[in-house]
């Protein structure tokens, strides 16, 4: 097979199809749904890696596109295709999706078929969702998404998880209800101008400007806002992670926050430039203080889970200046920075997962002394914080760099701003690993807790390979996505002016 | 590009890198505690060898154009940025990889008495090499975004080395305090790094490494931010930096505390090493402190003021690592003086010289800790000379080097600072730096007279060290005797080609050497004298703290610092983030407007609910009023 749309289409619907199989698996075959499920999400991995190694970074636009008419009656199509940044977001997609399901095996005993069923469908609809060129099939897809990771937290969640899957869900609903009316309006508007109904996403980049184009981009803005989630829209998220099982978790953060990022990147920056030059500054702004707010509130908590869901907001904050500062750097950074967000906070919560197997409680309080009865276990999640911390020769610095020192061209004082979370994120992360691994073993309970275990090795080998490889050589994922940066930062109307220098001035 | 491409300088830092992971990944499993002791020992003389080699060759080049690279492979490149992982050898980072490759070989082979026995061996020569690799990268670094990666990575080495034996808690707090601490000078560093960047890029200079930074440094010079001259900034903002790494007031808190770690660790990484990457950078740096003379001020007078401060604390301590860490804090301080006052040279000098005699001290201080089975209280030492003779002459060579005993290390370098700063023309810094030195000579004899002096007061058996220690120890104080004489010929016209030599003057020789004195014979005066006889006489602090109790509690608590910072920051901010998260976060954002909504929404629901009776004739009556209002509201359109 040619590495091109059927390889794409290939990728997205194969966990689909395996999905659909497993729910159908009779009951008495049932312990053979993990298996499946992990096969076929191994094997879903291995069209988009040829997609990424076959991937052209020199090309501009889309690559393996295909253009199929589909609701003909509505102008809507079957547009799928991959730039450079939906690449990348692709094939972290499909890498992290193994693990997810690795993950699983132990702690998911009940209703198997239908979990492993949910968490492939999810990750056909966030496949999906970056492949989508077409706005209905982008809409579709994401509610899609939402369905399935409402199950996951609501029937294999915690304690509160309906609160939590319920809170999940309408917030995010809400927010794509203003994007669905959105999206209808420039239908229509489309429609009345040209004579031609289409939902094809080039037809609506820098579509309306003025106070028009504001309230479309604001409408855009805010549906995306929650996913990220941007302060103060945030509060679903320690309750949807805290709740959520394991790979609800991974997912969550890996991908579904990135959803919000990238539909920023995608639509609503592109689809009104001068709405999002106007409104850049106080979005990034709202980032830069969610990168201080998210610290603090993180430095605030007992449960291990809920301080690394506060630490998504500050992480994702600083992502957002990155992204509407519009600077080729920084943007890169940005995009950068999504991944390594989604490996380190994936590698975080999967970490805080198999601590959580082995003893049921996420309250620091509970642990101590760890690293004497798990020392592999120990080092591997050392490495992991220093990674979320952002500590050079490792992932988190790239990106954090490259944002860091991109946006202060433009806007100094948020830069400087984000600059705190390099010192808060020291705080509570290593605050965090002393009270769980250091000290004595102060509870009897944790005298004979036994170390990593083949099967959660290999849930974090690869984050870790990872983790090292985008630290020492970022180049190999930089090169790919600086044409889709710059095409973006083209469609926004960027780059934005740098901020003077010159002497005397203020 | 400038400079000769040198392929071999990538080999200076592997070495340690694959002793990291060897003996990390397989020590123990593979290695008995002998193999992984000498594999660790091995790949940094590897280094040390390499470095000697590449220094023999940067001596066959002319004396203007000693500079060899070796650019391994673009390491960041997006949008205007370029970032190579590329190493520079030239006077500066050679002596510095000298140093650094040497001293460490010598600690690592002293570890390996030092650690024996311990049941984080391997663990322990990992982290070392994972230093020293770091180490190399701080100093090799061809740009400042690399020497960052150098820079953070050896403050991650010295964390876990702080906290090695975490299962103490207040050890791992010690090393998280480190940790933070330097964050917070870190930011400071990125900070002025940031702005640095932001100016050459608007000045359309996008490479960062080192030789075009210098040749443009009059960008940053030209500039300005916030109505502040962009190249002061920087410079402060570097310092900053260096104020975290090199523990000076305001970040120098943590370094005492890092005394929690192994003697070995404390003498390699807090005191010779890493400690005086801060002084390296500068000095790597110093075009940038050339066009902000200002900035220079700012160093002059913070290194000034840490080095009296610690001086001064370090007088009334009891923990002999206490001592040594405030004078690390002192000494440091010193170097920072020569830079601040323009001598960026002298205060390389002086690291040189200091990372001798002050290894030499920390391994004696560990020599005696290890024989006295843990004790580190100089009050229950004593008369140790008849016990640990060696360790005894080897840390009386350390104390005349630090003391400014003329013709040991430390004389020359300290005098030629002292000299710098005295012809910079700052005279009240001088006279401090003087009054200083005098200091010094007189709490390292304290330390000297209580250790070793007198007879023992402790109870454990005191024993000399094995060779494996010993002979280390050996090494650095030849070194320390001759290291003065030896920089002063060589290594200031090989840092500095083509400056003119030093004229020492007279006077100043004489001032500085009676300044040791003072502080020598002070000491022996005072701890020296005992009140009563034999077993039960009085010493120094006790009748110091006679005569000025509060003075004395003052200075023996370190005048309250850690506590004000603890009482004034730590705490509020903590507080605040707490308060963040109950108020803001759980009561207004998520009670009141998140949750409010729902409930409204509820109640809302609740109440149209009621409308929903399932009674036909209500809808009935409903539905007929309906009518009448549109029919009404139809005709009231028609008719008015």
């Amino acid at each position: 097979m040619m590495i091109g749309p059927d390889l794409l289409n290939l990728a997205i619907y194969l966990p689909l199809a395996a999905g659909v199989l497993i729910a159908l698996l009779p009951r008495a075959k049932e312990h053979l749904s993990g298996p499946l499920a992990l096969t076929s999400s191994l094997l879903a991995f291995i069209p988009a890696l040829a997609l990424y190694t076959g991937f052209d970074p020199a090309l501009p636009g889309m690559q393996f596109a295909q253009d199929l008419p589909w609701l003909s009656a509505l102008g809507a199509r079957y547009t799928i295709g991959l730039d450079g940044i939906s690449m990348l977001m692709f094939i972290l997609t499909a890498f992290l999706a193994p693990i997810a399901v690795l993950s699983s095996f132990t702690a998911v005993k009940e209703h198997r078929r239908f979990y492993y069923a949910s968490l492939l469908a999810l990750q056909t609809g966030m496949l999906g969702v970056f492949a989508a060129l077409d706005l209905l099939l982008f809409y579709v897809f994401w509610e899609a998404m939402l369905i399935p990771m409402y199950f996951i937290i609501g029937i294999w969640g915690g304690r509160r998880r309906i609160y939590a899957s319920v809170k999940f869900f309408i917030y995010t609903m809400a927010g794509s209800l203003l994007m669905l009316a959105a999206i209808l309006w420039l239908y229509f508007d489309h429609q009345s101008r040209t004579g031609v109904y289409t939902f094809a996403l080039t037809a609506y980049n820098n579509s309306a400007a003025g106070g028009t184009g504001m309230l479309l981009f604001l409408a855009f803005a805010l549906a995306f806002a929650v996913k990220v989630p941007l302060w103060p829209f945030h509060t679903w998220l320690p309750d949807a992670h805290v709740e959520a099982p394991t790979a609800g978790s991974i997912i969550l953060a890996g991908v579904l926050l990135k959803m919000g990022v990238y539909g920023f990147i995608r639509i609503a920056v592109p689809f009104f430039p001068e709405a999002a030059m106007t409104a850049g500054w106080p979005i990034a702004a709202l980032g830069a203080f969610g990168v201080i707010y998210g610290s603090l509130t993180a430095w605030a908590q007992d449960d291990i889970k809920k301080l690394v869901a506060y630490s998504s907001v500050a992480h994702l904050g600083i992502v957002m200046v990155g992204v509407l500062v519009l600077e080729p750097a920084a943007v890169s950074g940005a995009v950068l920075q999504m991944v390594n967000h989604g490996l380190s906070t994936g590698a975080l919560f999967l970490c805080v997962g198999m601590l959580y197997e082995r003893r049921h409680t996420r309250l620091m309080a509970d642990y101590g002394g760890i690293a004497k009865i798990m020392p592999a276990f120990a080092a591997v999640f050392m490495i992991v914080t220093l990674s979320s911390i952002g500590l050079p020769g490792l992932n988190g610095f790239i990106g954090e760099f490259l944002i860091l020192f991109g946006a202060f061209k433009v806007w100094p004082c948020l830069a400087l701003v984000s600059l705190g979370g390099v010192i808060l994120s020291a705080v509570y992360m290593l605050g965090m690993y002393q009270k769980v691994f250091f000290g004595p073993v102060s509870n009897t309970a944790n005298k004979e807790l036994p170390d990593l275990k083949v099967r959660e090795w290999l849930c974090v080998l690869p984050l870790l390979a990872l983790i090292v490889w985008i630290g020492v050589y970022p180049n190999f994922f930089l090169r790919r996505i600086d044409t889709a940066v710059n095409d973006y930062i083209r469609l926004a109307g960027g780059p934005r002016p740098v901020f003077s220098l010159a002497k005397g001035e203020k | 590009m400038e400079g000769n491409f040198y392929p071999l300088l990538k080999w200076m830092i592997l070495p340690p890198l694959a002793g990291f992971v060897l003996n990390g990944l397989l020590g123990k499993k593979f290695l008995s505690e002998r193999a992984g002791g000498i594999l660790g020992s091995l790949a940094v003389l590897l280094s040390f060898v390499f470095a000697l080699l590449s220094l023999s060759d940067l001596l066959n080049l002319p004396a203007a154009d000693r500079l060899l690279r070796d650019t391994l492979f673009t390491w960041i490149s997006a949008g205007p940025f370029t970032v190579d992982f590329a190493l520079r050898l030239d006077p500066l980072s050679a002596v510095m990889a000298l140093v650094v490759s040497g001293v460490s070989f010598l600690i690592h082979v002293y570890s390996i008495g030092y650690m024996h026995g311990d049941k984080g061996f391997h663990k322990y020569f990992s982290y070392l090499n994972f230093f020293v690799f770091f180490m190399l990268v701080l100093v090799l670094a061809d740009n400042p975004v690399l020497m960052f990666v150098g820079w953070e990575g050896v403050g991650l080495a010295s964390y876990l080395l702080i906290g090695f034996w975490y299962e103490d808690p207040e050890k791992a707090s010690a090393g998280k305090k480190a940790f933070i601490t330097n964050r917070i000078g870190d930011a400071g560093f990125l900070a002025g790094l940031m702005l640095l960047a932001a100016v050459m890029h608007a000045g359309g200079v996008y490479a960062l490494d080192f030789s075009t930074l210098s040749a443009n440094a009059q960008l940053a010079a030209g500039a300005s931010f916030a109505g502040v001259n962009a190249a002061f900034l920087i410079g402060v903002l570097l310092f900053v930096g260096a104020t975290g790494k090199s523990a000076q007031f305001p970040l120098y808190v943590w370094l005492p505390d890092a005394m929690a770690g192994p003697t070995p660790v404390s003498a390699l990484i807090h005191a010779a090493t890493m400690v005086t990457a801060g002084v390296y950078m500068l000095a790597r740096m110093f075009f940038l402190y050339e066009a902000a003379p200002a900035a220079l001020d700012v160093v002059l007078v913070t290194g000034c003021f840490t080095a009296f401060l610690a001086a001064v604390i370090a007088v009334a301590q009891r923990d002999i690592k206490k001592v040594l860490a405030y004078s690390t804090v002192s000494q440091l301080g010193f170097m920072f003086m020569a830079v601040g006052a323009g001598a960026w040279a002298a205060g390389v000098f002086h690291l040189t010289t200091h990372a001798f005699f002050k290894a030499l001290l920390f391994l004696a201080a560990g020599s005696v800790i290890h024989g006295l089975s843990g004790e580190q209280d100089l009050f229950k030492m004593g008369g140790l000379r008849k016990h640990m003779r060696t360790t005894f002459i080897l840390t009386a060579t350390g104390w005349l080097a630090l003391s400014g005993v003329p013709p040991l290390a430390g004389f020359y370098s300290k005098d030629l600072i002292l000299e710098k700063v005295f012809t910079s023309g700052a005279g009240f810094v001088w006279l401090t730096g003087l009054l200083t030195a005098a200091l010094t000579a007189y709490y390292i004899s304290r330390l000297l007279i209580l250790a070793f002096m007198d007879n023992y007061r402790g109870r454990e058996h005191a024993h000399e060290s094995p060779a494996v220690m010993t002979v280390p120890m050996g090494l650095l104080a030849a070194l320390s005797v001759v290291g003065g004489m030896a920089g002063a010929a060589w290594l200031l016209p090989f840092l500095q080609p083509g400056a003119p030599p030093e004229h020492h003057s007279a006077l100043m020789i004489a001032i500085s050497v009676a300044a040791a004195a003072a502080g020598i014979i002070a000491a022996f005066l005072i701890t020296g004298r005992r009140i009563g006889g034999g077993h039960h006489a009085a010493w120094c602090p006790r009748s110091l703290a006679a005569a000025w109790p509060r003075l004395h509690r003052l200075v023996y608590n370190k005048f309250y610092v850690d506590e004000i910072y603890e009482a004034l920051l730590l705490k509020p901010l903590a507080r605040f983030a707490d308060w963040t998260f109950r108020v803001p976060d759980s009561k207004v954002i998520d009670g009141a407007l998140v949750n409010g909504t729902a409930r409204l929404f509820m109640s809302l629901g609740r109440t149209l609910g009621a409308a929903q009776t399932g009674n036909a004739q209500f809808y009935a009556i409903v539905f007929m009023a309906g009518l009448c209002l549109l029919l009404a509201a139809v005709l009231a359109g028609y008719y008015l």
